[in-house]
């Protein structure tokens, strides 16, 4: 059942990795990042399972958290044409 | 500095989960980490020392959590079940609604389990002012003065 | 045996509702009602996979992790939804309302 969950997961992978090529918008591929995101996750953990390497749920952990600050990170940037947050550059522009 | 303290110990148990070796030597490196973290932390003023998280019904909480779950789950089915069935029975809605809460982390339970709740998306969240995306009109109509919304507000009688 | 049966129908659970999702992804309309499909995959397909996973791991430090991972996609995917959700209205990209033609359960009306 182990094996049949990871398919499922990669499957729904190759359906958000359509959606990313579709688009229309910026923002459909970063949901479709942001779903890829969390099954690689899971698929990592699976994976510990499935070869009996505990170290994998590790990977998993530090996957989920990167993936959360990726998103808010690609969007800033979107937003602001930048990461570095700068307030009083900022209150100069306007 | 109490709450300092408790975020330190927060994250030396992080690191003990992590793991899950008790060597003195990466006991010692972890409680190293935890000090270096807060020390950071408190140089990007990245976490408001007033913040007001703990002060929460606690007890309440405990129970509107499984019930969250739950409604998560009835959620999750229909919203499966409309994207499942052929003609794709949905009619998206954005409402906009006053939310009983006082507090920031009253609010914040609230909007994030209206984002959690597959069928609902908290679009925007402010004091006296939420706008939600609803995949049906049905859904939308069902968030203000939601058994919800009234459960958030309990949350908050400490 | 019993334990392992049911993690079988957890993770069977949780593997058809994360296609679900990735289904819904592609059939959805627009950009906010795809949103309403990934988070099927995000909390109940998740959900329902870790705690398979838990069943068959056992009381060890395995489950503490994957309960940690739990916490992780409960408490962060809301805040990444609500920020792509808040931009993408604040980009002026325009939400579909109403009812779909084909629709006939809901009687279509205008807020």
């Amino acid at each position: 059942m182990l094996s049949a969950a990871a398919l499922a997961l990669l499957l729904t992978v190759a359906l958000a990795l359509a959606r990313a090529a579709l688009g229309p918008s910026v923002f459909d591929r970063l949901q479709a990042a942001s779903t890829i995101g969390t099954c690689a996750m899971l698929l990592l953990a699976l994976l510990g399972f499935l070869d009996e390497r505990p170290e994998f749920l590790d990977l998993a952990l530090t996957y989920g958290l990167l993936n959360v600050i990726g998103v808010i990170a690609v969007l800033k940037f979107f937003h602001l044409g930048r990461i570095a947050n700068k307030s009083h550059e900022n209150a100069e522009d306007a | 500095m109490i709450r300092s303290l408790v975020s330190a110990v927060a994250l030396f148990s992080f690191w003990l989960l992590l793991s899950g070796m008790f060597v003195p030597f990466l006991l010692a490196a972890g409680f190293g980490c935890a000090i270096a973290i807060k020390l950071f932390s408190k140089r990007l003023s990245a976490i408001a020392e007033e913040s007001d998280v703990l002060e929460l019904n606690w007890g309440k909480f405990i129970v509107y959590c499984p019930w969250l779950v739950e409604e998560i789950i009835v959620a999750a089915w229909d919203v499966s079940k409309r994207i499942l069935s052929p003609r794709l029975p949905i009619s998206p809605a954005l409402v906009e609604f006053v939310p009983s809460q006082k507090t920031d982390v009253g609010l914040v339970i609230h909007a994030n389990s209206i984002t959690l709740t597959p069928g609902t998306i908290s679009v925007e969240a402010e004091h006296g002012r939420f706008l939600v995306h609803a995949l049906t009109e049905g859904g939308a109509k069902s968030l203000a003065g939601s058994e919800m919304d009234r459960r958030c507000a309990e949350l908050e009688e400490v | 045996m019993l334990i392992d049966i049911l993690s079988g129908i957890f993770l069977a659970g949780g593997a058809f509702f994360c296609l679900v999702g990735g289904i819904g992804l592609i059939r959805m309309p627009d950009f906010y009602t795809r949103m309403h499909a990934a988070s099927v995959t995000e909390t109940l397909g998740a959900g329902l996979m870790l705690v398979g996973m838990m069943l068959h791991a056992g009381l060890t430090l395995v489950t503490a992790k994957l309960i940690l991972i739990g916490l992780l996609i409960f408490l962060a995917s809301p805040a990444s939804s609500h920020a792509l959700a808040k931009s993408a209205l604040m980009s002026g990209l325009k939400p579909l309302l109403g009812a779909t033609p084909s629709d006939d359960e809901v009687p279509p009306s205008k807020p």
